[in-house]
């Protein structure tokens, strides 16, 4: 039996890029329709380390990512909660002078986007953070950038959405998706039919899948980040902390739970990932060398998720090359957390105004211009596979 | 076919030692992995060196058994590769990640039997975090394997079989047993007798346990309910409810549990497929009557398969030992194929008591309904029942994971250990679900906390970073 | 070993009601010297003197720990250098130098 709704806009993928886009839509006044397989924001949305920092990203998404900044501050008014976030500051740890060069490179690189970034030594970070390990040769702070709870965050980005009148279907996959001149028709397992005249691919890891199904083509690769949670500890990490060059990052949560993130795990199938255990002892290596006061703590649960990579590290945001009323916003190599809600507004924007106030051109889905045949094909390994969110 | 690998078993109780005397008497080495200091499991739990009491003191009718089962043991040692003290915490690619006086190591398996018992099945009480609350099981290991009582007024509260032979032992042992609150009413019991009928020997040391604690003026409630443990620090008194109205009893121990909860932790992460059971109460690994799971080479018994008791965890440790026997070698003997069958036979009738035990030691009457909003549920993250109704409510929770992401419960040291089952019959009630459809809470590595000092070895080990 | 008798009920928690028979051991908890028996588990040992190993890490209430079988996690302690375990699967080992209360942080 099929039920069949009709909206302006259909959303595949109520992670945070798609639960925000729902609600900003909402804002907007448009009708929206949100299809999420799982639950919202359980996936990587839901499991990331939680990270919400501008510094570290590459220059071309400063623009999105200070939009995001903005959205961020007004995440009580937005959600009706807090999240557990803080701008409690990130810190990119440097282990020699050539990771300080290049923390000073981007310093200089990202000035004027409002980072006030401060490079300090070694000495003068462990005068002031005690708990930072010797290793520590220097390091750049960024006083505004924090992390928050994701696991908290992003489904209530698809609660606030419901609450502005999103019609949110959870538990609901995509079967089939089609587009003709008048609009998408979309078939869900469970019978239902959704018409609308835009579609945002927000699918993440898996939304190759969708722009495959309008003949579009991208290399993403599904990897698979390891994280780690310690028991409650004392208040000693005031800071989110990363590391210049890769490794891990790590933060402590408001209830003393140290959060520690980093390498890869690896796929159980589709959709189930797991950390391995060459990643875990590699993480937990890194975390004591860096943080020697968590010698006597332990590791309660570890556990991975799926990201989606593009070759070049960055995104797939904006309009189909194939598809009028496609919109894509997907990719984001296990850094779109805090991006997620500035995503969620510049999709908003494709679909009322036709055009985005923040510059995604860097990000169009054009610059993969390669025809790939429907199983993806292999491609280069990415070198710097160490991503915070 | 030749298997180059030795045969792992995951748990020394009752099922793994049968399980390994299987092995070893078929001319293989099994590894035995176990947690603890010795083997024994806990029902035939050793206490350490110098101590004097007998068997007989120890394990009372069960003496027998156990030494069978420890004496075993004894006997495999130079026959196996013993592993105490070391947790099993992980599994991935063919190897098992072990942690042993604060080093990591793999061992690969081609085969593994995962006898990794069982804990107690908790439904909270207020006040139940208690310094003098303490499980059936707790309690027990504290006479057993101490030769302590939890307490001088002791108070034993809840169902199953366990609650009583806890309160005869402690009551035997010259403890202070204030009084042993059943959940169950007789009625429930009577009902149950035709299935109890089926093993007439259990039955009859069940209701002479009952006639003892009668005989030796412990007072026996039934359809009795836990209501409050009351005190500043720690116990001082427990109220209590039952046809009669609301009681308090002063006492400084209580011990409580409501059955036993398979440990599936490593079934799960050895990514075995689950199935609901009905007379459990609880998803289990999908396990046949040979001991095989989903997964080849993976094998289940005892306890944390399923909860049947001592001796079908001997029968099934033996019988999976078998199916792992004529997996190995393509083919199975008529000898071994005939003592399947009995054992398949001897389990089969477990079953059918053990089902009349579950209607027997019914959980208190709308239990989850009962319980009031500030009753900590899961006691590591201090979640309460409001906290997960209101959960349920706001964020439209259906799902016993969902739940756990959104209102931390079992987030914990634990890992929902001791608040699985609560909180799924909290979900289950305020959702108007069936517990089946709350759905199992997913198993993470590790199994349990391992310190971070271990891990220092794993980078020495292999250096190169992960590309 | 010690031939003097040994308390059957010392203040805390539990009761012995048998096994009194074995040596006395002297540890340490909270800079208190205390006597155990060889063969108690460090829970045991704790528990014949206090009435709490540690806190919760929420409330801050007492725990005494619950399941005597490394199931439930709540009998962590510290020795004095830092090591931590559960109470309950710890042997009590001579001059052991406990604290009691820190098991839920560094």
């Amino acid at each position: 039996m099929t039920r069949r709704l009709d909206s302006d806009v259909a959303i595949i993928g109520g992670g945070i890029v798609g639960a925000s886009a729902a609600l900003f839509l909402r804002k907007m006044g448009k009708s929206v329709t949100l299809l999420e397989r799982d639950f919202c924001g359980s996936r990587s949305s839901g499991v990331n380390y939680g990270g919400v920092r501008r510094q570290g990203r590459s220059i071309i998404q400063l623009p999105l990512a200070q939009r995001a900044h903005v959205i961020w501050g007004q995440l009580p008014q937005l959600l009706g909660m807090e999240g557990e976030y803080q701008r409690c500051g990130h810190l990119k740890i440097a282990r020699s002078q050539a990771d300080v060069a290049s923390l000073e490179d981007y310093q200089k690189r990202s000035l004027g986007y409002d980072l006030d970034l401060q490079i300090l030594s070694g000495d003068t970070l462990r005068s002031r953070y005690p708990w930072l390990g010797q290793s520590v040769v220097g390091g750049s702070l960024c006083a505004q950038d924090g992390h928050a709870n994701p696991r908290l965050v992003s489904p209530a980005f698809a609660q606030a959405a419901k609450q502005a009148g999103a019609d949110i279907h959870e538990q609901s996959q995509v079967i089939d998706m089609a587009h003709s001149r008048n609009g998408f028709v979309l078939h869900t397992h469970k019978g239902l039919e959704v018409r609308s005249r835009y579609l945002l691919n927000c699918a993440g890891a898996w939304a190759g899948f969708v722009a495959q199904s309008f003949a579009e083509s991208v290399p993403i690769e599904a990897l698979h980040p390891v994280m780690a949670v310690t028991e409650p500890l004392r208040p000693l990490m005031t800071l989110s902390l990363g590391v210049e060059g890769g490794g891990i990052y790590a933060r402590q949560a408001v209830r003393g739970n140290c959060v520690i993130g980093g390498s890869r795990g690896f796929a159980l199938d589709d959709l189930r990932a797991r950390p391995s255990r060459e990643a875990i002892g590699l993480v937990l290596a890194r975390t004591v060398e860096l943080l020697p006061d968590l010698h006597n703590a332990h590791v309660i649960r570890t556990w991975s998720g799926t990201e989606g990579y593009l070759p070049d590290h960055e995104p797939v945001i904006g309009p189909s090359g194939t598809t009028p009323g496609l919109i894509h916003g997907f990719g984001f190599a296990g850094s779109g957390f805090q991006l997620g809600p500035a995503v969620g507004e510049v999709l908003s924007e494709l679909v009322c105004r036709g055009s985005s106030s923040t510059p995604i051109e860097a990000f169009s889905i054009s610059r993969f211009t390669k025809v790939f045949r429907p199983s993806l094909q292999p491609f280069q390994q990415p070198k710097e596979i160490f991503h915070e969110n | 076919m030749i298997q180059a690998l030795a045969p792992v078993i995951v748990g020394a109780g009752p099922a793994g030692i049968r399980a390994a005397q299987t092995l070893v008497a078929n001319g293989l080495r099994p590894v035995v992995v176990d947690e603890s200091a010795n083997w024994g499991g806990q029902i035939y739990r050793q206490p350490p060196a110098h101590f004097v009491r007998t068997k007989k003191e120890l394990y009372g009718f069960e003496s027998a058994k156990a030494q069978s089962v420890l004496s075993a043991m004894q006997g495999l040692l130079p026959h196996v590769d013993y592993r105490p003290h070391t947790l099993v915490w992980n599994v991935q690619g063919g190897q098992l990640d072990l942690l042993h006086q604060g080093q990591t190591s793999t061992l690969a398996y081609s085969q593994v039997i995962v006898t990794s018992g069982a804990t107690d099945r908790i439904l909270p009480f207020r006040g139940w975090t208690l310094p003098g609350v303490f499980s059936l099981g707790g309690a027990q290991v504290a006479l057993k394997f101490q030769g302590c009582s939890i307490g001088k007024k002791v108070v034993f509260a809840g169902s199953g079989p366990l609650l009583y032979l806890v309160a005869y032992q402690y009551a035997k042992a010259g403890a202070h047993v204030v009084a042993l609150l059943d959940s169950g009413k007789l009625s429930d019991q009577v009902a149950a007798m035709s299935d109890l009928l089926a093993q007439p020997a259990w039955l009859a040391k069940g209701l002479y346990y009952v006639a003892w604690l009668h005989a030796h003026g412990v007072a026996v409630h039934r359809g009795a309910v836990p209501l409050e443990a009351k005190g500043q620090d720690c116990l001082e008194s427990l109220l209590w409810q039952d046809d009669r109205g609301v009681h308090s009893l002063a006492c400084d121990a209580v011990a409580t549990g409501y059955g036993l909860r398979s440990e599936a932790q490593l079934a799960d992460l050895l990514d075995c497929q689950f199935v609901w059971n009905a007379v459990q109460g609880a998803w289990l690994p999908v396990c046949d009557e040979s001991g095989r799971t989903s997964v080849s080479g993976v094998y289940l018994a005892g306890d944390g398969a399923s909860v049947e008791g001592a001796d079908a965890a001997e029968w099934s440790g033996e019988r999976a030992a078998l199916t792992l026997l004529s997996d190995r070698a393509g083919h199975a003997t008529a000898e071994h194929v005939a003592r399947s069958a009995a054992l398949s036979g001897h389990i089969t009738k477990r079953k059918i008591f053990g089902r009349g035990l579950a209607r027997a030691f019914p959980d208190p009457l709308n239990w989850a309904a009962q319980t009031p909003d500030d009753l900590l549920v899961c006691r590591c993250e201090e979640v309460t029942a409001g906290d997960l109704r209101q959960t349920a409510a706001e964020a439209g929770v259906q799902e016993i994971n969902r739940l756990k992401a959104l209102s931390r419960v079992g987030m914990g040291r634990c890992q929902g250990r001791m608040c699985v089952c609560a909180a799924a019959e909290i979900l289950a009630q305020c959702t108007g679900q069936s517990l089946e459809k709350v759905g199992r809470l997913r198993a993470q590595a590790p199994i349990k906390p391992i310190p971070f000092t271990t891990m220092l070895k794993a980078e020495s080990v292999s250096g190169k970073d992960m590309a | 070993m010690s031939q003097a008798p040994v308390p059957l009920n010392e203040p805390g928690l539990l009761t012995r009601m048998s096994e009194t028979q074995r040596e006395r051991v002297t540890f340490f908890l909270d800079g208190q010297a205390l006597t155990g028996l060889r063969g108690d588990t460090v829970l045991t040992a704790v528990l014949m003197h206090r009435k709490f190993v540690r806190y919760s890490d929420e409330s801050g209430a007492h725990r005494a720990g619950f399941c005597w079988m490394g199931a439930c996690q709540d009998c962590w302690i510290s020795s004095e250098a830092g090591d931590r375990f559960k109470a309950c699967s710890t042997m009590l080992e001579p001059s052991m130098k406990l604290i009691s209360g820190q098991g839920g942080s560094t």
